[in-house]
């Protein structure tokens, strides 16, 4: 806003007689008493603040594209509003008692994905709130940058807070044509960090002999935790059109470089690598027995052999590990006379060594990797079986890596099996692998073992991890039938005090969150 | 209208809820499940009964017109979760044809209409109120004469001193005002302490307010030869309570935006209402005051028309107001209210300015503007021409910049209108509305 220009050279007259004080300039000026500056002042200001004019606009803001996507239902607008407050405040109350009140964080994500899949566009108001929340948890990014769409591109390119959103995957409208070499060159020279492994990322999908190439552009003169962040991303849409490329990584300066080279090429069962790494598994296992190497050759290390053992491992079975980890699962059917997976798994691996253990954890690693169901099934074994009696492995944490090669109606049907057999205390991981919402079956061999347990008389927290998962991975369609459960009964004579009264209140709690979750997905069906 | 008048929307109900808690509990229980027997009449009250954990039901009901809640739960928060549930049910399904109340709530509908009627003072005895009304003068025109004495030192001495002085004396001199029963210079006398912190420009920013401060003081000193309004506003803006009644207008008052202020020293919080007469035009602010942790009790979401009587406070540019007797419940508002130039906006403050020199802004819907965002200033500039407002960022009445970057959202670089206050150190926005929806936003 600007003032008249007449009486501007007095006003400052008379800021500057008031800085150093009338006794200072008795006499001259304005106003001699400090009363006289005061009313001279006061009628300066009134009169100022009674003339203001607009100032001049600056330039305006591009309009932001238009959005042809629909808004979202009136009353899904006001619940994502209900969800994006309740972000911040939801650990205020935490701590205490969670009480039969429906969990809300969880359903953030499950709204973003619902409305994704309904093409909605973010309404425009809470585009802030959508921008802060993805701010603060990565893991939402993908889904409110897409909802947010230009509107929100617009918006995080005038914010610095939200510049996050400018780089990467779905939404990056920053990135340049990956088809025009020059601008692309000048972003892989010039650009930051995140922005130059958005591009790497771009023009490998657009043409993935492409990327390597842009790669060894530079490669010499990366520092060392990038040239390892590079190869990183390259794990997505791994191909033998990388080969060349990580194969000469193995010679890196760097160990870590080296490692992660040798890890993906170990990936890609058709590489050189693999193939080498075949032949020296091949040569150590096989249906009369198992040798270990004897030593770690200086190939072996190139191939990315680590030589050192951890503490309290002997290097020979450390070095076998490690060389039937990278080599194809496909190698040993042949080599087995023809056996398939489950049967080479099963056989008697004799030695006196106690290899059998060993051998058997490498081809779990090797499933997981190779991403190779038949293996990991052969390896899971039964789900009814006791775990500690698998054949492959009794590490949760490693049967839940082993399920996710798996497809989902299958993988599902597995964890049932195994809740039904022994219960949820041995499940959370495996059920955090299966496809929300739940499989029917897998749905109700969970609630079935909750109630169970209810009945063993043991209290809820027990089960407070899976209690949580089925919060927001259950069918909402179970409600109906949690329902029943949902009733204060008595305690059994054996069960721990008031723990009946717990139970029904967290299986309230549970029908409350899914009923708001089914409420939730239906304020988002258009009308 | 077959019932309870036009139902309000979610958000007008969720407005109500005293924090984030109760907004998200309340919001649980707007579905029919927990509820039965609920209902309404056509005076604009329902009620329901709500199943809690205990073995009784709570019994709630809201009287709409006030809004006013009462509920048989222990809760302390106000309005409780109930009421606010039950109010988004009505919001959501409404609450069928209009019945009898049940006993529970009628009882309680009577009293509260028993004591609407009832006149608010007993008998006054206007000889003592006229000594208490003289000794008060008497104390604060001591306390008028030791500020003008303070601020004369502050000028004899220069204020190029002032930036190493320290808010101490200030303070001291604050805690004078209040000991003389003049809150209003207490509070204007720790502004102007805080000025010589506020950054570059100060000194100027300082001469400003110890000039205006000075006014008062002059015209305190000469308050009896004033005209009423100006006398008036010169009472008020030192702090003394509103004498006499002011002029009653009833309108149809369209609630343009609410938000909550809280002093320094987190003792006191204010909630101011602005309103907008529909029919005669005129502004209005109500305020509302909460003790510490507890939000004030008055909420009117924003978009709602109240056909109401105000009572406006005499002085102060006619903008104080209380809220009196309404007569029907209160709706939401279905257009957007015109919007002015921003050359128009500081007219209107300029004028205002000639009833209130001490008034710091006024309240104005603008529009069609276009929000710039800037690192270093935000502006409103009119759609077409190219004349702007700075939104103040800092300071007295500056808000978050959440609220600025929604309105940036809402925007997306086309024109909007705003409602927000218009003063000396630029507008800030309340309240927008986007093209092509009569749906307010409240700009948090």
């Amino acid at each position: 806003m600007s003032e008249g220009d007449e009486g501007y050279g007095e006003w400052q007259e008379l800021v500057g007689a008031a800085l150093l004080g009338t006794d200072r300039r008795r006499g001259g000026g304005p106003a001699g008493s400090p009363g006289a500056l005061l009313d001279a002042a006061a009628v300066h200001t009134v009169r100022r603040r009674a003339g203001l004019r607009p100032a001049a606009a600056r330039p305006r803001p591009e309009p932001a594209p238009h959005d042809a996507r629909p808004a979202p239902p009136e009353a899904a607008v006001r619940r994502l509003a209900q969800l994006l407050a309740g972000r911040t405040g939801a650990g205020s109350g935490g701590g205490g008692r969670r009480g039969s009140a429906p969990d809300l964080t969880e359903l953030l994500p499950q709204w973003l994905a619902a409305a994704g899949r309904h093409g909605y566009r973010a309404p425009a108001g809470l585009v802030p709130a959508l921008l802060d929340a993805a701010r603060a948890r990565s893991d939402l990014r993908p889904q409110a940058l897409a909802l947010a769409g230009a509107r929100g591109l617009w918006l995080a390119r005038m914010n610095p807070d939200w510049r996050f959103a400018l780089r990467g995957g779905a939404g990056g409208g920053e990135l340049p044509d990956v088809t025009d070499p020059s601008a692309v060159e000048r972003l892989w020279e010039e650009g930051l960090f995140a922005e130059r492994v958005a591009l790497l990322g771009a023009v490998r999908a657009h043409a993935p002999a492409a990327a390597p190439r842009l790669l060894a552009t530079t490669w010499a003169s990366e520092r060392a935790e990038d040239r390892l962040m590079f190869l990183d991303s390259l794990r997505v849409g791994l191909s033998l059109e990388d080969e060349s490329f990580l194969e000469a990584a193995l010679g890196d300066r760097s160990r870590n470089v080296r490692a992660t080279a040798a890890e993906l090429l170990s990936a890609l069962p058709q590489s050189a690598l693999a193939g080498r790494m075949a032949g020296r598994a091949l040569a150590c296992v096989g249906p009369e027995g198992v040798t270990p190497p004897a030593e770690c050759d200086a190939g072996m290390l190139r191939d990315g052999v680590v030589k050192r053992p951890p503490a309290g491992r002997g290097e020979r079975a450390w070095w076998l590990g490690q060389l039937v980890e990278a080599a194809p699962l496909s190698c040993w059917r042949e080599r087995f006379g023809g056996l398939g997976p489950a049967e080479i798994v099963a056989l008697p691996v004799a030695s006196a060594e106690g290899w059998a253990e060993e051998l058997h954890a490498a081809w779990c690693r090797a499933a997981v990797r190779q991403r190779d169901p038949e293996w990991s099934r052969a390896l899971l074994g039964p789900a009814s079986a006791p775990p500690a009696a698998g054949p492959g492995t009794a590490s949760l944490a490693e049967r839940a890596r082993l399920l996710e090669t798996l497809p989902d109606g299958e993988r599902a049907e597995w964890v049932a099996e195994f809740v039904r057999a022994h219960g949820l205390s041995e499940a959370f991981q495996l059920l955090g692998v299966c496809v929300v919402p739940w499989a029917g079956a897998l749905g109700r061999a969970v609630v079935d073992a909750l109630d169970s347990a209810r009945e063993a008389g043991s209290y809820p927290w027990s089960f407070s991890g899976v209690m949580g998962l089925a919060e927001r991975c259950l069918d909402p369609a179970e409600a109906g039938r949690l329902e029943a459960l949902t009733a204060a009964a008595e305690d059994p004579p054996d069960a721990s005090p008031g723990a009946a009264a717990y139970w029904a209140e967290a299986f309230q709690r549970l029908v409350a969150t899914l009923r708001l979750r089914a409420a939730m997905l239906s304020e988002l069906t258009p009308p | 209208m077959t019932e309870q008048g036009v139902r309000w929307t979610a958000e007008q109900v969720l407005a109500l809820a005293p924090d984030d808690a109760s907004r998200k509990a309340g919001g649980r229980l707007g579905g029919a499940g927990p509820w039965s027997q609920i209902g309404g009449s056509a005076s604009g009250s329902v009620w329901g009964l709500c199943k809690g954990s205990g073995s009784n039901p709570y019994r709630t009901v809201v009287d709409l017109t006030g809004p006013a809640y009462k509920c048989s739960c222990p809760s302390r928060k106000f309005p409780c979760k109930h009421a606010l549930g039950l109010l988004l049910l009505w919001s959501a399904e409404g609450v069928g044809e209009p019945g009898e109340a049940p006993d529970w709530a009628a009882q309680w509908l009577a009293d509260r209409a028993a004591r609407a009627a009832r006149p608010a003072a007993g008998p006054v005895d206007e000889e003592a109120a006229r000594r208490r009304a003289e000794r008060r003068a008497a104390r604060v025109g001591a306390g008028v004469t030791e500020l003008e004495q303070r601020l004369a030192d502050l000028l004899r001495g220069g204020l190029a001193g002032q930036e190493h002085a320290g808010y101490a004396a200030w303070e001291e001199t604050a805690a004078r005002m209040v000991d003389a029963q003049a809150p209003g210079l207490a509070g204007r006398v720790r502004e102007l302490g805080t000025i010589p912190s506020c950054g570059p420009g100060w000194p100027a920013r300082m001469l400003e307010e110890a000039a205006l401060l000075h006014l008062l003081d002059r015209a305190w000193m000469g308050v009896t030869g004033l005209p009423d309004q100006l006398a008036a506003t010169v009472r008020s803006r030192v702090g003394l309570p509103a004498s006499g009644e002011g002029e009653a207008v009833r309108d149809r008052w369209l609630v343009l935006a609410q938000y909550d202020s809280v002093s320094p020293d987190g003792r006191l919080t204010t909630r101011r209402i602005w309103l907008r007469g529909l029919t005669g035009g005129r502004p209005a602010l109500v305020l509302d005051f909460g003790p510490p942790g507890r939000p004030p009790g008055l909420a009117l979401p924003v978009g709602l028309v109240l056909e109401a009587e105000l009572r406006f406070r005499p002085g102060s540019a006619g903008l104080r107001a209380d809220l009196g007797e309404r007569s029907a419940a209160a709706a939401p508002c279905t257009e957007v209210p015109a919007g002015v130039s921003t050359q128009a906006a500081l007219e209107a403050y300029g004028a205002a300015l000639r009833e209130d020199p001490w008034l710091e802004s006024w309240p104005v819907v603008l529009g069609p503007v276009i929000p710039i965002p800037g690192e270093l200033g935000w502006q409103l500039a009119d759609a077409e021409g190219t004349s702007a407002l700075p939104v103040p960022l800092t300071g007295a009445g500056s808000r978050s910049r959440g609220g600025l970057w929604q309105l940036a959202a809402l925007s997306g670089g086309g024109p909007v209108t705003v409602f927000g206050e218009c003063g000396h150190r630029g507008f800030t926005p309340l309240t927008a509305w986007q093209p092509g929806s009569s749906e307010p936003v409240a700009l948090s």
